[in-house]
C-alpha cells in the first residue's frame, strides 16, 4: 500500500485568489513527495492553477516562479528529488513564491 | 430605462462602472483581478450579462475570466492557448527567425450571435477560438500560417494580434489586424485569410507598400455599413470602402496622424472619432491638449472636442483598444487614458466629463447599452 504525506503548500497572493484559498493549504501525497507529484496534487485540486505555476504541457516551472522550503530554494533542483524531510513531515511549509520583478 | 454599462481593462485590474441612460452619475465596481493586467474585457452582444475578461501576469500568465450576471461574479473559465502543430518561426527585431510563443490575450471578441463562442487575439499573433464558453480554446491556424508569416515582425509591444472585428451582415467574415503585420480578412469563418494592405503607406518599412509589414493600430466599422472600416494606422488615418481591399488616407486636417484609438458613432457611418498623439517617440496629446477630433464626412475634414477635456498640461495617452460608443439614442463615447482617467460625451463628443479619474493605466474600454 502506498504511504501517503501531508504537504502543507504556501501560495501566492495571486493564486489564492484565484483558487478561493487561504494562505496555506495541505494536500495529501503519495510517498516520497516530490515538487512535481506535489504540483500534480495541487492542480489536480484546484484545477484553475494549471498553467499558473508551470507550463501546461512541459511542466517545466514558469519564469517567474520560484519554490522555497526550509529556507532553500528549491527552484533549480531536480523536480523528481523528494521534497526536504522538514517538508514531508509537515513541520515546513512548501512555498511557491512569485519572484521579485516588474517594479 | 436604458442603462449603461463601461467595462475598464486597466494596468492592475478590471473595473465596471455603470449608469442609467442619462450618463450623469456613475456607480464605480473594482477592481476586479486586482494586480491582474486586463488588456481587454468584452460582453457578449446576444448575452450581455455575459462578459470575457482576459488577465494576465508576468507570473502566472494569462488566465480568462467569465461572468453570467454583468460582472458582479467571476468564474475563471480555460487558460490553455497552443498552437497548432509546430509553431514555426516569424522574424525577431533583429531579423532572424524567432519561435512562436504565446504571451498573452490582448483582445477578446464575443460572436454577434452565440453567448458560448468567442475570439481571442492573441500574442505571439493568433486568433483563437472558444465555442463553449472559454472553457477551451482552439487556434484558427491558417492565419498564423499564412505565407508572409515567416516574415511578421514584432512593433514595440510585439507580435500582437490585437484587434477583431466581425462582420454583422455576414458571419463568415472576420477582419484582424496585427502589429506589425497589418490587416487580415477572412470570408470563411477562419479557415483562410489575405492581406488587406493595399492603399497603405508606410515609410518605416523597405517598400512602403509592401502587402505587409504595416503597422496597424487599429480598426473599426459601423454596424450600419459594414463594408467601410476606418484605420489608425502608426502614422495615418485610412477608409476602405471595399471591405479592405483598398484604403485611402483620410487624415486631412488632423494635428498629426499618429495615434491608436479609432471609433464610429453608434448611428452615423460618417461620423469618425480619433485621438492624435504627438509620434510615435512622444505617445502624449500634442501641446499638451487632449483633444479628440471627429469628423463627420467619414475623414479628412475634422474638428476638435476639447470641451470638458484638459487643455494644458495634459501628457497621458490613449491606447488603441480605450476608446468606445454606446448605441443610445443620442451617442455616448467613451475613452480612458494612461493616466487612469476615463472620460465620457453623453452628446456624441460635444462635451466631456471623467467618470474616474484615478484608475491604473486603462488598456481597455468598452461599453454595453442594456435595455
Amino acid at each position: 500500500m502506498t504511504a501517503i504525506v501531508t504537504i502543507r503548500v504556501v501560495l501566492p497572493a495571486h493564486l489564492r485568489n484565484l483558487a478561493r484559498v487561504g494562505a496555506e493549504v495541505t494536500l495529501e501525497v503519495a510517498a516520497p513527495a516530490t515538487i512535481a507529484s506535489t504540483l500534480d496534487a495541487l492542480e489536480s485540486h484546484y484545477p484553475v492553477l494549471r498553467g499558473t505555476i508551470r507550463d501546461h504541457d512541459t511542466l517545466q516551472r514558469r519564469p517567474f516562479i520560484r519554490y522555497f522550503a526550509c529556507q532553500e530554494d528549491l527552484s533549480h533542483q531536480d523536480p523528481n528529488k523528494p521534497l526536504p524531510d522538514a517538508v514531508l513531515t509537515a513541520s515546513e511549509p512548501f512555498i511557491v513564491l512569485g519572484a521579485i520583478a516588474g517594479g | 430605462m436604458s442603462k449603461v454599462r463601461v467595462l475598464v481593462g486597466t494596468h492592475k485590474g478590471a473595473f465596471v462602472l455603470t449608469s442609467d441612460g442619462k450618463r450623469q452619475r456613475w456607480e464605480v465596481s473594482g477592481p476586479h483581478f486586482a494586480g491582474w493586467e486586463v488588456y481587454h474585457l468584452k460582453g457578449s452582444p446576444a448575452d450581455p450579462n455575459r462578459i470575457y475578461c482576459a488577465p494576465s501576469t508576468g507570473w502566472h500568465g494569462q488566465v480568462i475570466q467569465r461572468s453570467d450576471d454583468g460582472g458582479k461574479t467571476w468564474e475563471p473559465v480555460g487558460n490553455k492557448f497552443t498552437y497548432q502543430g509546430t509553431p514555426g518561426t516569424h522574424q525577431w527585431y533583429d531579423g532572424t527567425p524567432h519561435p512562436w510563443e504565446f504571451k498573452r490575450v490582448w483582445h477578446i471578441e464575443p460572436s454577434l450571435t452565440d453567448p458560448d463562442t468567442v475570439y481571442a487575439g492573441v500574442e505571439d499573433a493568433a486568433i483563437f477560438q472558444s465555442t463553449d464558453g472559454g472553457k477551451n480554446w482552439n487556434e484558427l491556424p491558417n492565419l498564423r500560417e499564412h505565407d508572409t508569416a515567416k516574415g511578421w515582425q514584432p512593433g514595440a509591444g510585439g507580435l500582437c494580434l490585437h484587434t477583431i472585428v466581425l462582420d454583422p451582415s455576414n458571419p463568415e467574415r472576420i477582419y484582424v489586424a496585427i502589429s506589425a503585420a497589418g490587416a487580415f480578412r477572412s470570408d470563411d469563418s477562419g479557415k483562410s485569410w489575405k492581406p488587406i494592405n493595399r492603399g497603405l503607406h508606410s515609410q518605416y518599412i523597405p517598400d512602403p507598400t509592401a502587402e505587409v509589414g504595416h503597422c496597424v493600430h487599429h480598426i473599426t466599422m459601423s454596424p450600419h455599413r459594414p463594408g467601410v472600416l476606418f484605420m489608425q494606422k502608426h502614422w495615418d488615418v485610412m477608409r476602405s470602402d471595399d471591405a479592405g481591399d483598398n484604403w485611402r488616407e483620410v487624415s486631412g486636417n488632423l494635428p498629426t496622424d499618429f495615434g491608436f484609438a479609432i471609433d464610429v458613432h453608434a448611428h452615423e457611418p460618417e461620423t469618425v472619432y480619433v485621438v492624435p498623439i504627438k509620434s510615435d517617440s512622444e505617445h502624449f496629446p500634442p501641446d499638451g491638449k487632449l483633444r479628440v477630433f471627429r469628423s463627420r464626412t467619414g475623414g479628412n475634414e475634422w474638428e476638435p472636442l476639447t470641451r470638458g477635456l484638459p487643455q494644458s498640461n495634459c501628457f497621458v495617452n490613449v491606447l488603441r483598444d480605450a476608446m468606445a460608443v454606446d448605441t443610445m439614442e443620442e451617442c455616448g463615447v467613451y475613452f480612458g487614458t494612461t493616466g487612469g482617467q476615463v472620460y465620457a460625451s453623453a452628446d456624441a463628443g460635444d462635451t466631456w466629463a471623467p467618470i474616474v479619474r484615478d484608475l491604473p493605466a486603462v488598456l481597455s474600454v468598452e461599453v454595453q447599452t442594456l435595455g
